[in-house]
C-alpha cells in the first residue's frame, strides 16, 4: 500500500506581537494523519479561517518549514529529519493550486508562459514537447490551447483561470495536487465545474488531491477522506461519507449545521461565535471548549488525544 | 418602499459606454429582506450603488429614476438627487470585503465614533457604541483593537455593527459574507436577520450563493447580464422557480447527503459590449427557441407580486 500522506507530530509555531503583547500561535499543533491506499484518493481538510489548514498546505508544499515533526507524501519523506527529494523531484510529484488565480498569475505575463515554464523546468521537456504537453493539459481541463495562447490573466474569468491553474499543475504528471481553497473565489453556481474536474482527474487520470476548503458541501461531493481542523488541531478524521453522514465531534456538527442549504432552514438559535483568534489559540486543554455545547472541566485541563472509533475514524474529544 | 423606474446605469470607459444595469423597473417593499442573486458581472453591485445613490463618475444614472418612501421622513420627496443627505442615518451600505475598509492605523473605537457628525457626539457616545457592539455578541476588546489584530470575520461583524448603529430604514449589504467560512457566515446572516426583525427595516442582500438567500430572504431578485429576470417571494422562487436561469442557479449547488451528479452552469454571460438582441440568456438556455433569440422577453407579473422575464415562464414551471 502506498502512503499517500502521513504526518507525524507536525508542529508549526508562529510568534507575533499583538493584542496581548508577545503571543504564540500554534498554527499546527501535533497534527497526525495517515492515509494509505493503492488507489488515488481525494483528501479534504476542512476548517474555519484560522484553523491551520492553509499552514498545513504550505508545510506540505515546503513553502514553510515546520517547527518540528515530519511528513511523507507518496512514500517520500518531504519534511523532517532525513534525506529529502530535490526541488525538481519534489515538484514532479507534488503540485499546488492556490485560492486566487488572479494573484497566482502575474498580470504582466501571458498565462501560457507559466505553462511553458512548468513544462520545460519541472517536467524537463524539450520546447516542442512542451507545447504538446501544454495542449494536452489544457484539453484535460476542457480548454483549447488556441483559446489560451497569448492571453493575459485579465482576459479570463475566475473559473477559467483556475482551470488554467489546474492545467499547469497537471503538466509534470504529479502524483498529488494540493489545492488550497481552489473554488472559494468562484461564484457558487460555477464551483461544481471545477470540482467535477477534480473528480474526473482522480478517476480517469489517477491523480490524488489534497483539497483544502471550508465548504463542506463540495468536500462531501468528492472526498474519500476528510480531516476537520480547529485552531491548529485535528478534531475528527476518517472516511468522508461516514463523518459527514454522522459527525461525532461537536465542532464538525457545528460546521455542518452552518452550511446554508436549500431545503433545510437554519435553527434560528444563535451559534456560539468565536472569541478573538489569538485568545483561542492560547486556551489550555481543548481549544474548542469555549464554544462547545458539551464541554466540562476536564476539557479546560486536558487536551483530548485521538480516540479510534469502531467505524474507523479518529476523534479528538473527551465526551463525544 | 423603493421604486425603481426604468433604471439604466452606465459606466463610461475608455472603450465607450456600457449599461451595467439596463432597464430595471420594480418596487422593493418595506420591512423585508430582499436577496439579489446572479453571477459575477450581472449588475448586482451597480444596482446597489444606484439604490444607495453612490453615483460618481464613471458611473451615472443615464435613464430612469429611483424614488424612496421613508416613513420617518414624513412624505418628503427623496430621490437619487438627495438620498446622499440620508446616508448612515436612514440608509447604510456594507460593501464587499468591507473588512478591508477600516483604516489600518486607527483603533476601531475611534473609527466608529468618527461616523457620527461632530454635533451629535456626546460623552456617552463611546459607551453607547460599546453597549451596542456587546449586544451583538462581539467580544468587548474588539473595539479597542486595531483592524489587523482581528480576523476577517471579526472585522466584518464590526462593519455590520457600524452599518446598523443608527438603525437605518434601509441597509444594503453587498456580499457581506463572501470569503468568510460557513460558521462566521451563519453568525453574520443571523445577526442581520435579528436586526431586521427588531427594527423592521429593509435589508437588500447581494450574494451569488443561493443557499444564503434561501436561509434569510423574504423576497428574491435574480439578475442576469444587466437585467432582472425574476422577482418574487423567496418561498415561491425556491419552490417553483419560473425562469430557467433561476432553476439552474438553484440546482448548481451540491448538498450533503445528495449523491446526484451536479453540474455548474456551462458557458458564460454575454459581453455587454456586444449588440445584444433577444433574450440575453438564450445562448445558455436549454429551452431557447428562435423567438428567444429574436425578441427580448418582457418583465411580466405572472402572478401577484411575482415577475418573470421569459417567453416560456409557464412552460419552465410545468417541465420540472
Amino acid at each position: 500500500m502506498t502512503t499517500i500522506l502521513k504526518t507525524n507530530k507536525l508542529n508549526k509555531v508562529y510568534r507575533l506581537g499583538g493584542l496581548f503583547n508577545r503571543i504564540r500561535i500554534d498554527a499546527l499543533d501535533d497534527v497526525n494523519l495517515t492515509i494509505e491506499s493503492d488507489e488515488p484518493v481525494i483528501i479534504s481538510i476542512v476548517g474555519e479561517s484560522g484553523s491551520g489548514k492553509t499552514t498545513l498546505a504550505k508545510v506540505l508544499l515546503r513553502l514553510v518549514k515546520p517547527t518540528s515533526g515530519s511528513a511523507h507524501v507518496y512514500d517520500r519523506l518531504i519534511v523532517g529529519e532525513g534525506e529529502k527529494p530535490s526541488n525538481r523531484e519534489f515538484f514532479s510529484s507534488i503540485q499546488p493550486i492556490f485560492q486566487n488565480p488572479f494573484e497566482a498569475f502575474s498580470s504582466y505575463r501571458t498565462v501560457d508562459a507559466y505553462l511553458f515554464e512548468t513544462a520545460v523546468r519541472v517536467a524537463k521537456l524539450s520546447k516542442t514537447d512542451a507545447v504538446d504537453a501544454m495542449a494536452e493539459a489544457l484539453r484535460l481541463v476542457g480548454l483549447d490551447y488556441r483559446d489560451v495562447r497569448g492571453k493575459y490573466p485579465n482576459q479570463f474569468s475566475g473559473g477559467e483561470l483556475q482551470r488554467v491553474s489546474v492545467a499547469r499543475a497537471l503538466i509534470p504528471h504529479p502524483d498529488i495536487i494540493i489545492a488550497d481553497e481552489p473554488v472559494s473565489m468562484i461564484d457558487a453556481s460555477l464551483r461544481m465545474n471545477v470540482i467535477n474536474l477534480f473528480l474526473s482527474l482522480k478517476e480517469e487520470f489517477r491523480r490524488s488531491f489534497l483539497y483544502i476548503t471550508h465548504d463542506l458541501a463540495t468536500a462531501y461531493y468528492i472526498s474519500d477522506y476528510i480531516g476537520v481542523m480547529y485552531r491548529g488541531c485535528i478534531v475528527e478524521f476518517g472516511d468522508a461519507r461516514t463523518i459527514l453522514a454522522d459527525p461525532k465531534h461537536p465542532y464538525t456538527q457545528l460546521l455542518l449545521d452552518s452550511i446554508p442549504e436549500i431545503g433545510r432552514k437554519w435553527d434560528a438559535e444563535r451559534t456560539a461565535m468565536s472569541d478573538i483568534e489569538a485568545k483561542e489559540y492560547q486556551y489550555t486543554g481543548c481549544r474548542f471548549r469555549n464554544r462547545c455545547p458539551i464541554s466540562e472541566d476536564k476539557c479546560k485541563a486536558e487536551r483530548p488525544a485521538a480516540t479510534r472509533t469502531t467505524d474507523g475514524r479518529d476523534i479528538y474529544c473527551h465526551f463525544a | 418602499m423603493i421604486r425603481l423606474n426604468n433604471v439604466v446605469a452606465t459606466y463610461t470607459t475608455v472603450r465607450g459606454q456600457v449599461n451595467a444595469v439596463d432597464g430595471v423597473t420594480l418596487t422593493i417593499p418595506d420591512g423585508k429582506i430582499v436577496g439579489v442573486a446572479g453571477e459575477s458581472g450581472c449588475g448586482k453591485t451597480t444596482l446597489m450603488k444606484v439604490i444607495y445613490g453612490d453615483l460618481i463618475y464613471p458611473l451615472a444614472l443615464r435613464q430612469g429614476s429611483v424614488d424612496y418612501e421613508i416613513d420617518s421622513m414624513n412624505g418628503k420627496q427623496i430621490t437619487t438627487r438627495n438620498i446622499k443627505d440620508y446616508w448612515f442615518k436612514h440608509i447604510s451600505y456594507i460593501p464587499q470585503s468591507s473588512m478591508s475598509s477600516l483604516n489600518p492605523v486607527v483603533r476601531i473605537c475611534t473609527q466608529f465614533v468618527d461616523f457620527l457628525p461632530a454635533g451629535q457626539r456626546t460623552n456617552n457616545t463611546l459607551e453607547e457604541i460599546r453597549a451596542y457592539v456587546q449586544s451583538l455578541d462581539l467580544p468587548p476588546e474588539a473595539i479597542d483593537a486595531y483592524p489587523h489584530q482581528l480576523s476577517g470575520g471579526m472585522r466584518q461583524r464590526i462593519m455590520v455593527a457600524m452599518g446598523t448603529f443608527f438603525k437605518p430604514e434601509i441597509i444594503l449589504a453587498d456580499e457581506p459574507t463572501t470569503a468568510l467560512d460557513v460558521v462566521v457566515q451563519k453568525g453574520i446572516l443571523l445577526l442581520l436577520m435579528d436586526i431586521q426583525a427588531k427594527m423592521n427595516n429593509t435589508i437588500i442582500l447581494v450574494s451569488h450563493d443561493m443557499g444564503v438567500h434561501y436561509q434569510i430572504t423574504h423576497k428574491m431578485l435574480i439578475m442576469y447580464a444587466a437585467k432582472v429576470v425574476e422577482f418574487g417571494d423567496s418561498d415561491d422562487v425556491f419552490a417553483s422557480p419560473r425562469h430557467p436561469y433561476t432553476r439552474m442557479l438553484i440546482e448548481s449547488l451540491p448538498t450533503i447527503g445528495d449523491d446526484r451528479m451536479h453540474t455548474g452552469i456551462a458557458g458564460r454571460p454575454p459581453s455587454l459590449w456586444e449588440d445584444l438582441r433577444g433574450c440575453r440568456f438564450a445562448p445558455r438556455c436549454p429551452l431557447a427557441t428562435e423567438l428567444c433569440r429574436a425578441e427580448e422577453p418582457a418583465f411580466l407579473e405572472l402572478k401577484p407580486e411575482h415577475f418573470v422575464a421569459c417567453h416560456y415562464a409557464e412552460k419552465a414551471f410545468q417541465n420540472r
